[in-house]
């Protein structure tokens, strides 16, 4: 068994991570974070919030999710073991109704009877419609009108939940912009309203908020790892977008110093084509939606336009905790292309029988590069942030194929 | 003291308020934007505030997003909008400017360098909307060492506490912002204005301006028997907007005019 031996307690009270996070919004969206600061201070430390999260967790999600060991894949890569945390089995196919359970429960305990959401591919806002139809919540889902024609299926899940979807048509017209305008919302609704991030970004305490709710995932791998195989893993790798899946299977293994975290980025078209998501690998410190930051801008500081084949990494900035892991060397970040995500994509469906999301592709792939040069006796524990159903129409359209 | 302080001692001394309009730089065109600030002097301001475009503008509502579209189309950007302050400077000495924008462009420009090119260019206060108090106590001192006013808003939620705050970091003036929203919505409250604005005063013991969601001359001058200031922003964009771009100047000289003579009608 390894040691927990690296001392981390962040954020502090201000909501930074070392130089990153904070809270750097207008005057007039104080008021609300400091209400939900303290709303959410008062539920963490209340047993009956506690046990009404995880009883939702057990019997609405269907947690824990299993580890599944990849074996014909990993003996075909000839190098360590694969091992997948299974959240595309979780209720809604993916990790993110796990934090939307969460911040769900606090709006209701905070009387909050409308809620709103930003998303890019969609997955967020299905994760978010879902759970208001569950407590009965009115929900409004912001989505860039680029993205309501990409992901027509989902713009039509989230209305059979009930959900109104609003059009946006600012500014690029994708997920940023989408954040911009639910963030316009909630000002202008703050009596009533809770708005519920979907990543580990915006201003404190949201990040921490986000991350806390998601680390379910890693407090499980902690006990599924010895269970399955007796001890915790070499390295855990996850896609980082926003970053909450990462962040949700990284923090519990941050005081474990012999466990390599290790975040892939979208490389997109590749880091010289400029077609890319990779913050943290090719952006700089700056300020975007409540927090400081790795962000991807021009000399100008004009926030960049970005690209990747998995709509779910399509982000400008990444959430500040792993700007701040990124700094601190305690994790490693790394870039997969559009084309090396697909390839792993293809390769999860053939030998392993399971289609996995394009976001979590990239996780995959960055996986399948560093099995190889490893021993047998080594672990690999990935997270497989969700599952690929909804990237059909995208990868069918990547290799010719029209339905 | 500073351009910005005898302004408002001057409008004082006379009775009547200051009028502070307020336009994205760039918008419709970088070269309507000198024009444009002519025609707002003309038109009876006070103080000019001039928008930097930013991508993101969370704390707009739709105009001035579309307003900072515009600019940003046509390549507008901070080091831009430091040359046409300053260009401004060359014929007009005694109107203040104010720069109002979002923190990330003077990140990447990097704040020392934009203390002091904004000093040069003759900038006289600046208002980062996402920079609180809690995040830049370094910023605001950097700004006051450049003699440039690092100016903060209040909104109606604002605790008593952080009146005092401001009263610290803050200088030049206050900006309440009058309702719960963004930019150019229409939720004003004018009883709430009328209660909040002398605690204000006395606490932050500077000129306190009120904006957001004033349209019309009639509520300016309700807002001007008040406050020390009324600033309107995104019914100056409309008028820009709406029309022949080469006669924007005169629309917005002929609205603000409007404005003006009702503020001091309704004050002297």
């Amino acid at each position: 068994m390894q040691m927990q031996d690296l001392p981390y307690n962040l954020p502090d009270a201000g909501g930074h991570f070392g130089p990153y996070g904070g809270i750097f919004v207008a005057e007039t969206l104080m008021p609300a974070l400091s209400e939900l600061r303290q709303a959410y201070a008062a539920a963490q430390a209340d047993p009956e919030f506690r046990a009404e999260f995880e009883y939702e967790l057990k019997h609405y999600v269907g947690r824990p999710s299993p580890i599944y060991h990849a074996r014909r894949w990993s003996s075909l890569l000839g190098g360590a073991q694969i091992f997948l945390k299974r959240e595309d089995l979780n209720h809604t196919g993916a990790h993110k109704i796990n934090n939307c359970i969460g911040q769900g429960l606090l709006a209701r305990r905070m009387g909050k009877p409308r809620v709103i959401a930003e998303t890019g591919a969609g997955q967020h806002g299905v994760a978010t419609a879902t759970v208001a139809a569950r407590y009965g919540m009115e929900c409004v889902v912001y989505m860039g009108s680029e993205d309501i024609k990409r992901q027509a299926a989902n713009v039509y899940r989230m209305k059979l939940l009930g959900a109104t979807v609003m059009p946006v048509e600012s500014g690029s017209k994708t997920l940023k912009d989408a954040l911009n305008e639910a963030m316009r919302d909630w000002v202008s609704n703050i009596g009533d309203t809770f708005y519920i991030i979907g990543t580990v970004a915006g201003p404190h305490p949201y990040p921490m908020m986000v991350r806390d709710f998601q680390s379910v995932i890693g407090e499980e791998c902690k006990l599924q790892m010895p269970e399955l195989v007796g001890r915790q893993p070499d390295a855990v790798i996850a896609c980082v977008g926003g970053g909450s899946n990462a962040m949700g299977i990284f923090y519990p293994y941050i005081p474990f110093a012999d466990v390599r975290l290790i975040g892939v980025e979208a490389a997109g078209h590749g880091l010289d084509s400029g077609k890319h998501s990779a913050s943290l690998t090719a952006g700089r410190s700056g300020v975007l939606h409540g927090n400081r930051t790795y962000l991807l801008q021009d000399e100008n500081g004009q926030v960049s336009e970005t690209h990747s084949v998995s709509a779910g990494l399509d982000y400008p900035g990444v959430g500040p905790e792993h700007a701040w892991l990124k700094d601190s060397a305690r994790a490693e970040y790394v870039t997969i292309t559009d084309a090396e995500a697909l390839q792993a994509f293809h390769d999860l469906c053939r030998v392993e029988g399971i289609i996995p999301a394009l976001e979590s592709s990239h996780a995959l792939a960055y996986a399948a590069k560093l099995a190889p040069t490893l021993d047998r006796d080594q672990m690999l524990l990935v997270n497989l942030s969700g599952r690929g159903d909804k990237d059909m129409h995208t990868v069918a359209e990547a290799s010719g194929i029209r339905f | 003291m500073s351009r910005i302080q005898s302004t408002f001692a001057a409008l004082a001394a006379q009775g009547r308020k200051a009028l502070i309009p307020f336009i994205t730089a760039g918008d419709p065109h970088p070269d309507l934007a000198l024009p444009l600030m002519r025609a707002l002097v003309a038109g009876g301001a006070d103080i000019i505030e001039l928008g930097v475009p930013f991508s993101d503008p969370m704390a707009d509502g739709p105009t001035i997003q579309r307003a900072s579209e515009r600019a940003l189309a046509h390549g507008m950007s901070l080091r831009r909008v430091l040359a046409l302050v300053a260009e401004f400077r060359r014929e007009n000495a005694a109107t203040p400017v104010v720069l109002m924008g979002y923190a990330n462009p003077v990140e990447a420009y990097g704040v020392d360098a934009f203390a002091r090119d904004a000093h040069l260019a003759g900038v006289d206060g600046v208002l980062v909307v996402d920079y609180p108090p809690e995040e830049c106590a370094g910023f605001a001192a950097v700004m006051k060492q450049a003699q440039i006013d690092p100016i903060f808003l209040l909104a109606p939620t604002s605790t008593e506490q952080r009146y005092e705050e401001l009263a610290q970091i803050g200088s030049g003036y206050i900006y309440y912002v009058s309702l719960k929203g963004v930019t150019g919505s229409g939720n004003l409250d004018l009883d709430e204005v009328a209660r909040r604005i002398p605690l204000i005063r006395e606490k932050v013991g500077m000129p306190v301006g009120v904006g957001f969601g004033i349209r019309d001359a009639a509520t300016a001058a309700r807002i001007a028997a008040m406050a020390d200031a009324v600033v309107i922003g995104s019914r100056i964009i409309e008028e820009i907007a709406d029309g022949d771009a080469q006669a924007a100047p005169q629309r917005v000289t002929v609205f603000l005019s409007g404005v003006r003579a009702a503020m001091d009608r309704g004050t002297c």
